[in-house]
């Protein structure tokens, strides 16, 4: 590996790279930030995301492009910082993925890029969502965006349905490709989960924004307020309003429940419905904003599940004054979903994690006054590949609560399903489509992200959302509705789960 | 922005607005609703189209003033606008031939069933229309459920107009003079749908009504719209927002539309006390097209005390 020239602007010879440790990422001090919805992260200066980006190797085969599902071209970005050129690392990140800002902040790199990178063998791998955030940060400030070019129009249409991670990574590829791209959103925001999910502590909205005005810049339109399948059909976009091509990224909003005794008393919350009255109404700041929400003040609260929306909706909770507020998971706490450094915020904010519990009834008159917990132990593995918690029997005992919020999954959307005849669904009412192209059994009907893969990350979606565009692309210029990579043409397979 | 191009009182607190909705107007059907965000600041709420003109692009609404938003939505004129309308959303009504229908309306559930009973009555339906109201004035679409119904029965809890009584009376009389009904539908105060659902079920008249819990998105994606259905969780939204009444938990859905009581009283006191923050966001938004908001009554001052 020493044996190669090294890179311009990488002073250091690759022993001494291989010296360096990582650097820490600045962080709001956990009782001060434990109050408040700003920022956790406060993300990297100048110094050290210089001092972070001479730990890359700048190897030849960088495994960290390969390990990103848009395949940011990291190496090349880095390279980039190194040089001082801040704005060009942006715009080369921009190349792959039109929401640096938002996936710097919320990817679970260390999964992705981080997973693949080569230091990482050694030691902690480089910090390439911080450098990341970094570069979309400094961006930002400066004012100057750099927009990719256009392709000349196509005059061709494309409706997006969904504004979401997937939706708007699909937008902004095709526009790219010279296509008309309006995207359809059913809320009166955009932004999909990035609005009403995460928690601005943890992604602000500022950022989110200003992508979405990037995009537009760009030329996208969108449309707020317009439910398809509803407001309007896939038929009507095809037939009345000229579209060629509809791509279906609508998500897993659907929120599952127990079913267990309690679970409609008042106080009760899904982790959806919590989250978009904080999130998206601020209902944080009732009652200069209407929407209300239990007022968390001094009071205990439950939240069921170990994901990152279990993460954020207990710290949601905390940050609008809750007392206690115990997370309660079935499975032990190394099963759990949850980004580590997740974890490590909620608990060094004050999160009570109570894992091996299980609830199993909500106790109260009107409104929740206490949660019947059941103790776990775990048992062998089971379809998740994660060992199957198994209740202890007389275990149970009460903890007094007065909100609880429920966070173990969502499932399928139904409502664009249900009117669009012809559209393949499997048994979970998820969308069925190639996963090759993103076909679906519909002629220029396409659809990815959680819709068809249940719920996911930010950046699988948007990975799907650049897989869409470039099958999206291939139909309008060839007008060839064609199999997919090896898939054989029809039927699609019945079921994807 | 969805603008308003008619405003009128029908009763007192209770006023009918047309909004220029165009894609909600071509895809209306009777039973179905729309959620509306007055202004930049205010929170989603779910309510009934009571007509809609797909021509035109105008859809109607029917809103009585019970708290904060639908006290605002009193307040507009003509020439104002709406930040956010979508829809239209829920399941159609179900409509079919089934004979002789019974449609209840209940003070101003009347404008929710009124379409309904329209379409039953284009249906085939043989349409007997029970109007009930607290008194006279209240008394909601007299003339245009008259033009429309086989058979108009006026029930007044004070007996100014029509016969004193509930509409369950109404129904019961019906029932006991050996009229053949073969569907009801009742849409009213959560305690009339109970009473009425309690008339029917032992006789197993197939009844509806339409729910209205509370709601955030109206897409299925938040589930606090979930009401009892036959022991399970349903959402209203989605799945309803009619269900068979002999089926629903009417006193569940009476415990979670009190859920937030508190602070809707406090949030309407602070609004009578002081319209001026609204008022101005509207304004900064260019939603007043006719000039400032419509002076606020005094008896509205009185309702939030």
């Amino acid at each position: 590996m020493s044996q190669k020239p090294l890179p311009d602007h990488n002073p250091l010879p690759m022993k001494e790279r291989m010296k360096l440790d990582r650097q820490r990422m600045p962080e709001r001090p956990p009782e001060e930030r434990a109050k408040c919805f700003q920022e956790v992260n406060l993300g990297f200066g100048e110094d050290l995301a210089k001092q972070e980006s001479l730990r890359c190797l700048s190897c030849q085969k960088p495994t960290c492009v390969t390990a990103c599902p848009v395949s940011v071209k990291v190496k090349d970005f880095i390279d980039l910082i190194l040089a001082g050129d801040y704005l060009g690392a942006a715009a080369k990140i921009r190349e792959d993925n039109v929401l640096p800002g938002v996936t710097g902040r919320v990817c679970p790199q260390e999964d992705q890029c981080e997973g693949g990178c080569t230091v990482g063998k050694k030691k902690e791998p480089v910090g390439i969502g911080y450098l990341e955030r970094f570069v979309a940060d400094w961006e930002q400030r400066s004012g100057v965006i750099g927009l990719p070019e256009r392709a000349p129009a196509t005059g061709k249409k494309v409706a997006i349905i969904g504004s979401g991670p997937a939706g708007l990574s699909c937008a902004g590829d095709l526009i790219q490709r010279g296509h008309q791209v309006r995207v359809f959103e059913a809320l009166h925001d955009l932004g999909g989960v990035l609005a009403y999910g995460i928690p601005e502590f943890r992604l602000p909205r500022s950022i989110v924004k200003q992508e979405i005005e990037n995009m537009k810049k760009m030329g996208v339109e969108f449309e707020t307020d317009c439910v398809v399948g509803r407001t309007v059909t896939i038929d009507e976009l095809f037939h009345d309003e000229g579209y060629s091509a509809v791509f279906v990224a609508t998500g897993a909003g659907l929120p599952q429940f127990m079913k267990i005794p309690g679970e409609n008393l008042n106080g009760v919350y899904s982790a959806n419905e919590f989250l978009t009255r904080v999130n998206l109404m601020r209902a944080y700041r009732f009652p200069e904003y209407d929407e209300p929400v239990y007022n968390c003040k001094d009071q205990d609260v439950a939240v069921i599940g170990g994901g990152n929306t279990a993460m954020d909706a207990a710290r949601v909770s905390l940050r609008l004054g809750a007392k206690n507020v115990y997370l309660i998971y079935r499975r032990s706490e190394k099963e759990m979903p949850a980004r580590i450094e997740e974890v490590h915020h909620a608990k060094d904010e004050g999160i009570q994690i109570l894992a091996l519990n299980n609830p199993v009834a909500y106790l109260g008159e009107e409104r929740v006054t206490a949660v019947r917990v059941q103790k776990q132990e775990l048992g062998e593995p089971d379809a998740s590949g994660r060992r199957r918690p198994i209740p202890i029997p007389g275990s149970e005992y009460e903890i007094p609560v007065s909100v609880v919020i429920i966070a173990v999954g969502t499932t399928a959307n139904p409502l664009v399903q249900a009117t669009t005849p012809g559209l393949q669904t499997n048994k979970k009412n998820y969308i069925v489509a190639d996963p090759e192209t993103l076909r679906t059994s519909r002629e220029g009907v396409f659809a990815g992200g959680d819709i068809v893969t249940g719920a996911a990350t930010v950046i699988l979606a948007m990975g799907a959302g650049r897989k869409a565009a470039a099958s999206i692309h291939d139909w309008l210029t060839t007008g060839v509705w064609k199999p997919g990579n090896g898939q054989p043409a029809a039927p699609l397979a019945a079921t994807a789960d | 922005m969805f603008p308003i191009v008619e405003a009128r009182t029908l009763a007192p607190d209770i006023r009918q607005l047309t909004i220029f909705a165009p894609r909600i107007a071509r895809r209306q059907k009777p039973g179905q609703f729309v959620i509306v965000r007055v202004h930049e600041r205010g929170e989603r709420i779910p309510l009934t189209i009571a007509a809609a003109d797909p021509l035109e692009g105008h859809i109607t609404i029917i809103v009585q003033a019970v708290g904060k938003t639908t006290a605002l939505l009193n307040l507009l004129r003509a020439g104002d606008a709406l930040l956010d309308v979508v829809g239209p959303l829920g399941k159609p009504s179900e409509m079919e031939n089934f004979g002789t229908a019974v449609v209840i309306g209940g003070g101003v559930g009347t404008a929710i069933a009124f379409p309904t009973a329209k379409a039953l009555k284009q249906a085939g339906n043989h349409v007997i229309f029970i109007l009930g109201a607290r008194n006279k004035e209240l008394l909601l679409l007299e003339n245009e459920i008259r033009a429309v119904a086989d058979e108009l029965i006026v029930m007044t809890d004070d007996g100014s107009y029509g016969t004193k009584g509930f509409v369950t009376d109404a129904l019961k009389k019906l029932l006991d003079e050996g009229q053949k009904i073969d569907h009801v539908l009742a849409i009213g105060p959560i305690p009339m749908m109970k009473a009425v659902a309690g008339v029917t079920r032992p006789l197993m008249i197939k009844t509806v009504v339409s729910l209205n819990s509370i709601m955030v998105d109206g897409t299925g994606m938040c589930g606090g719209c979930r009401v009892g259905i036959d022991g399970d969780s349903q959402f209203a939204c989605v799945d309803g927002p009619e269900f068979d009444a002999h089926q629903v938990d009417f006193d569940l859905l009476t415990r979670r539309n009190r859920a937030y009581r508190e602070l809707e009283v406090s949030s309407m006191a602070d609004f009578t006390d002081d319209p001026m923050p609204d008022i101005e966001l509207m304004r900064a938004a260019g939603q007043l097209g006719a000039g400032d908001l419509e002076p606020i009554p005094a008896r509205l001052r009185s309702v939030a005390r």
